[in-house]
């Protein structure tokens, strides 16, 4: 790792001439991670560019599967006017951005923001660099850069027929000033952009390369595994790590505060090893805590008077008063770990000189940057971390930065030598920041017309910034436990949204599409009101969004490309929902079967998306599929809680769906510009919906306890 | 000393006989393309060949790999990318690729024995789990693979 110097004075002067100043950075030549001793250049932060005319676009933000880190240099080289055949992509060094004034904007990956909160700052990168590359080219001509155009990696003087490719001007470029103002291309002239172009990152792990966090391999390196205790928030009160010790291969065991760890020549003698360590665990409370601890708990929430209001439109009481029926419901989900096929990892090296290397997988490598800093007990400077790609993620890996904190003091404790900590499975499925169980009370009134007059609806629910956040609660209200019930599009006078912060003590954290609950329970709870009124789901629903609502337009959408309302075969029956989130409007279709006893088979899923703008229609589709399949382990799966713990520990008690559980998939791009929204979680939002209200037209069942099994949709 | 044959050459290594397979690959073989993902025979992604079977390494001894034949991914195509690794790339299928390595060899598999499998031949051999839900598309990419001309073509 070469520590490299920023040219301070260079960079304040370039962020003060572009104001925010993330993108023209004023650059330097850089020995680039890709370079490799090659005389290659920085034109700006996001631009790196060979001799031989590759460009390698560098990324902050991580990639988990969800094609950020394609999309991303698609939206550079799109500006760029780069020849697409010879870019490449690499990860922008957390250490360099600390030390560059964060340069890089966000390094979080989440909330499906990775190309939405980023696209502005990144083509305005790539259109800098190409407009440094013409001007560059236009200089050594002594022509009038208006006079140059730049296409496919090559600056051309069409009046002259002279040309220059961008390697052969890249330094010179470099050298020049950024341009103060840039001028973004209108999408639809995009040819690089909006394309379904290859993943840059898939040839190499259809090769089995080692690209994960869990991959790393070191000289030198040992190996580390950990147990927490099985209650959550114990501590360690003693350890007999005598039997341990013996063990081949051991080298030590790490005792932490709130863990143990076995570190060995491999990570298999580390484990075993570790279950031979005796843990005496101080457990102070929750020793008795149960799913019907935890259930009363949400009741209580229920109950309580005076909760603070997340919505209040018109008077709910009043008008619930004056309708003609009064439909209520409660419908609650179980805690869902995460369960990403890659353990939480962390490979961490305390050098010599006190300097910190770190190796993870990361949602967000600024915050593993801060985690192993404060761990080590070094200024962030003194501290890199290299962004390993993700074996998933789903929210798992980035506000809590656990992993980090643990594989640094585990580092700390063996100095001068790289520890790899990886956790075994039952660590994970045990030890997660858990989708928050809820329970919900919904009552809506309907009018002799069938109309919504009043909707009220009471959400009792942990917080997750709570834990994470506690400052961006504001008035009693995680806008994360709310949503979708307290933002509804459609046009009811009277709203009445209360929230119960119950917290528990199992953690919590964002799972893809936090707030998800709230949506399944909406969309099922409409179909309800739908189904008293008298009314077509489709129609009900219609009736209540207003013409130009993009909610509207999805669902038009969807309802179209499923043939809503059109014969369906025998045992097959249909259901919908649609929502808006994470920056996008979805709706869809399922078709689904429910046999003798109770198997419910969800066959197909068609899918409307509106995010504005679509970089990559392909990884778009495949983030549909992605939700889709989420979507349906999010019905059945269930982590549960008895004597403080989750008793779940692996894929054999928490399982997750097969190759033959995968519906269909029929993903419908509408984006109608003007906005950026998301595609890594708007899929799965009405995905629990329209399946559960399918399930109602097939069985006449109302589901409304999760998780769903088949017990509940055998035939009476 | 354990002899091991791995992608075709002969390795000794010195472990205990009930170390997993999956282990000696990745930590004395430095070969990490077998992945860890459960340790109990149920996720797939640790599924290399032995003696041409698909297994899973995860609870297959060094001392029972013994003597056998073991390929893994690093060792499927010496000589450029299999069929199926092109299909794969083709299809665009991974997603995050955690377990994809362990698909690919059961797919591999697969299609030595059935080489043009019906969809309950691959929902029956595709046991592998993939959380970001790339099934529909695995099942394309062996379809595709398993095509008499198994053409691939590059993307427009």
């Amino acid at each position: 790792m070469t520590i490299r110097s920023p040219q301070r004075r260079s960079f304040l002067k370039a962020t003060a001439a572009v104001g925010g100043g993330l993108a023209l950075e004023f650059s330097f030549p850089v020995a680039a991670n890709a370079a490799k001793g090659t005389a290659a250049t920085e034109v700006n932060a996001w631009v790196v560019i060979h001799p031989d005319d590759r460009v390698v676009v560098r990324i902050a933000r991580s990639e988990m599967g969800q094609g950020t880190y394609t999309a991303l240099a698609q939206l550079v080289a799109e500006e760029l006017d780069a020849d697409w055949a010879k870019v490449s992509a690499e990860f922008a060094s957390p250490n360099e951005h600390i030390r560059r004034n964060r340069i890089w904007g966000s390094m979080s990956t989440g909330g499906s923001q990775g190309v939405r909160s980023s696209q502005d700052y990144v083509r305005k990168a790539g259109a800098a660099a190409r407009e440094m590359l013409v001007a560059a080219a236009a200089a050594q001509w002594k022509v009038p850069a208006s006079e140059c155009v730049a296409e496919k990696s090559v600056v051309t003087h069409p009046a002259t027929k002279r040309r220059l490719r961008y390697g052969q001007v890249a330094s010179a470029a470099a050298k020049l000033a950024p341009p103060k103002d840039v001028k973004l291309r209108d999408p639809r002239d995009w040819k690089i952009a909006g394309k379904p172009l290859h993943r840059l990152d898939i040839p190499d792990k259809v090769l089995g390369k080692p690209v994960f966090g869990t991959d790393v391999m070191l000289p030198g390196m040992l190996h580390a595994s950990i147990a927490q205790c099985p209650v959550f928030g114990g501590k360690v009160k003693g350890v007999d790590d005598a039997a341990a010790l013996t063990m081949r291969g051991v080298k030590q065991v790490v005792r932490a505060e709130d863990f143990v760890a076995v570190v060995a020549d491999s990570w298999w003698r580390a484990n075993e090893a570790l279950k031979k360590v005796k843990v005496d665990w101080d457990i102070p409370k929750y020793a008795d805590a149960s799913d019907a601890t935890i259930l009363a708990m949400l009741k209580e929430g229920l109950a309580a008077k005076d909760l603070p209001a997340a919505r209040k439109l018109g008077d709910a009481a009043a008008a619930m008063g004056t309708a003609a029926k009064v439909v209520e419901a409660e419908y609650s989900s179980p805690y869902l770990n995460h369960a990403q096929m890659e353990p939480q990892v962390c490979t961490a090296w305390i050098k010599p000189d006190g300097f910190v290397e770190v190796w993870t997988s990361t949602q967000n490598a600024e915050a593993s940057l801060a985690a192993a800093a404060e761990t080590a007990g070094v200024p962030l400077e003194k501290v890199e971390v290299h962004k390993m790609m993700l074996g998933g993620g789903f929210g798992r890996r980035g506000a809590p930065q656990d992993f980090v904190r643990q594989g640094v003091a585990i580092a700390k404790a063996v100095p001068g030598k790289p520890v790899k900590m990886m956790w075994s499975r039952e660590e994970d499925i045990q030890h997660g920041f858990y989708r928050p169980a809820s329970l919900v009370r919904l009552r809506g009134g309907l009018d002799a017309q069938g109309r919504i007059v009043a909707f009220e609806a009471k959400i009792a629910c942990p917080s997750i910034l709570a834990l994470v956040r506690p400052e961006a609660i504001q008035k009693g209200i995680d806008f994360s436990a709310v949503r979708t019930l307290n933002d509804m599009p459609y046009d009811i006078a009277n709203q009445q949204v209360d929230y119960a912060m119950r917290n528990g003590h199992v953690p919590v954290g964002f799972w893809r599409a936090p707030g998800l609950q709230n949506a399944v329970y909406r969309e099922c709870f409409l179909d309800e009101l739908a189904h008293a009124a008298g009314k077509d789901p489709l129609e009900f629903r219609l009736a209540m969004l207003k013409p130009g609502d993009k909610n509207r337009l999805v669902l038009e959408a969807a309802a179209k490309a499923a043939g809503w309302g059109t014969p369906l075969p025998a045992g097959v029956h249909r259901g919908l929902a649609v929502a808006d989130g994470f920056g996008s409007y979805t709706a869809a279709v399922a078709e689904v079967s429910v046999d003798a006893e109770g198997r419910l088979k969800v066959l197909r899923y068609v899918v409307a998306i509106d995010s504005g703008h679509v970089v990559n229609p392909d990884t778009c589709a495949a983030q549909a599929e992605s939700n889709a399949i989420f979507g349906v382990a999010s019905l059945f799966q269930a982590n549960t809680v008895k004597d403080g713990r989750i008793q779940e520990s692996n894929f054999h008690d928490f399982p997750l769906p097969m190759i033959g559980d995968m519906p269909k998939v029929e993903t419908v791009l509408v984006p109608t510009g003007g906005f950026w929204g998301g595609h890594g979680e708007p899929g799965i939002l009405p995905f629990g919906g329209a399946v559960l209200n399918a399930v109602f037209a097939a069985t006449g069942k109302r589901i409304r306890s999760l998780p769903l099994r088949k017990e509940d949709l055998r035939k009476a | 000393m354990i002899k091991l044959t791995v992608n075709g050459r002969v390795h000794s290594v010195d472990v205990e006989p009930e170390m997993p397979l999956l282990w000696v690959l990745r930590d004395h073989l430095k070969l990490a393309g077998t992945k860890y993902g459960c340790g109990i025979s149920q996720c797939g992604a640790c599924t290399v060949h032995l003696d041409g079977e698909p297994v899973r390494a995860c609870i297959v001894t060094a001392g029972q790999a013994a003597g056998k034949k073991v390929v893994t991914i690093e060792g499927l195509s010496p000589r450029g990318l299999h069929k199926v690794q092109k299909a794969w790339i083709e299809h665009e299928v991974p997603q995050c690729g955690y377990c994809q390595t362990g698909m690919i060899m059961s797919a591999v598999a697969l299609l030595e024995k059935k080489p043009r499998p019906t969809d309950a031949d691959i929902d029956d051999a595709m046991t592998n789990l993939c959380r970001c839900g790339t099934y529909a598309r695995v099942r394309k990419a062996i379809h595709a693979a398993a095509a008499p001309t198994a053409i691939v073509k590059p993307k427009a």
